[in-house]
């Protein structure tokens, strides 16, 4: 064996090291395109709750309540839809890698991004039923971020930024209780386009 | 050189050995599937290398079930460890001495 092929060792001891303990497929381009959903339910909430400020009839009372059904579903059908882009994307990047998607690494990655992501979902829901509206904003962006982090070790270089990226800002939304909107729109709009970019240009490009 | 060479390990003097060490050494325990997945190679390949590896006593077979399904999961020895530890210190070696 010559110095070349003790090269190509290390090289490969590298790559499977990477491999089997990194998913690498993840698609920066869903961030950025989660992104750019949740800008436009932003938008709509937004406009939801000028329509609603302006509503000075008497079933002004009754309205809140559809208000917030309203919001919810703006919520959830952009999660819904970033979930799918997120899932389409990663599974053609990782069929074009070959990588499996479906295997023990990305158990574990799922499992680690899911413990706290429940947690902080269940959490919500009590805020919700005992009426804490205001810090329901700051938890989500607190627990996805928490979730990104714990998930970012199976993951290739930014997710982990991203993620102590919305724990900041969660925290930091604390002190603006009744901005939640525009606290979500920076966290789950700006940011995802910022490190979807970023990702993209590292990880997608090649 | 000689001494460089001294610590180059026969066993690892594979591709896919090196490939499964590789594996194990970063992760508690790789099973079979993902070893055959990860690297590409064939399960008689595959078998017939981590029983060599297993013979130095640098793996760690567990056999299971989960459900009704066998599984067999692989893991690194503390020897295995650091016989790999000390041949990638070896390879290092060669390559730096022949690049000065």
């Amino acid at each position: 064996m010559n110095t070349e092929n003790y090269l190509k060792d290390i090289t490969e001891i590298k790559s499977i090291m990477n491999r089997s303990t990194k998913f690498l497929s993840l698609s920066g381009m869903s961030g950025i395109l989660a992104g750019i959903y949740a800008l436009i339910g932003a938008f709509a909430g937004n406009a939801l709750i000028k329509q609603y400020i302006s509503d000075f009839s008497i079933y002004r009372y009754e309205n809140v309540y559809l208000l917030r059904i309203k919001l919810i579903l703006v919520a959830a059908a952009v999660l819904v839809l970033s979930i799918t882009t997120g899932f389409i994307l990663t599974y053609k990047k990782a069929k074009k890698n070959k990588e499996a998607i479906w295997n023990s690494l990305t158990k574990k990655l799922l499992i680690d991004f899911c413990v706290p992501l429940f947690t902080g979902g269940i959490f919500c829901v009590i805020l919700m039923i005992k009426k804490y509206y205001g810090i329901i904003a700051p938890a989500t962006l607190i627990f996805y971020g928490v979730a990104l982090f714990s998930a970012s070790k199976y993951t290739l270089g930014t997710i982990k930024y991203l993620g102590i990226s919305e724990i900041i800002l969660g925290l930091i939304s604390l002190f603006f209780i009744g901005y939640g909107i525009t606290f979500w729109a920076i966290g789950f709009g700006i940011l995802h386009i910022l490190y979807g970019i970023i990702f993209y240009y590292q990880h997608d490009r090649n | 050189m000689k001494d460089i060479l001294l610590h180059i390990n026969k066993t690892f003097d594979h591709r896919i050995r090196l490939g499964i060490m590789s594996a194990l050494v970063v992760n508690d325990a790789v099973d079979f599937k993902s070893l055959k997945e990860l690297l590409g190679v064939t399960d008689g390949n595959l078998a017939s290398h981590l029983k060599a590896l297993e013979k130095e006593e640098f793996i760690l077979v567990q056999k299971q079930f989960i459900g009704r399904k066998p599984n067999t999961k692989y893991s690194a020895t503390s020897t295995g460890k650091e016989a790999f530890k000390k041949h990638i210190e070896a390879l290092e070696q060669i390559i730096k001495s022949s690049q000065l």
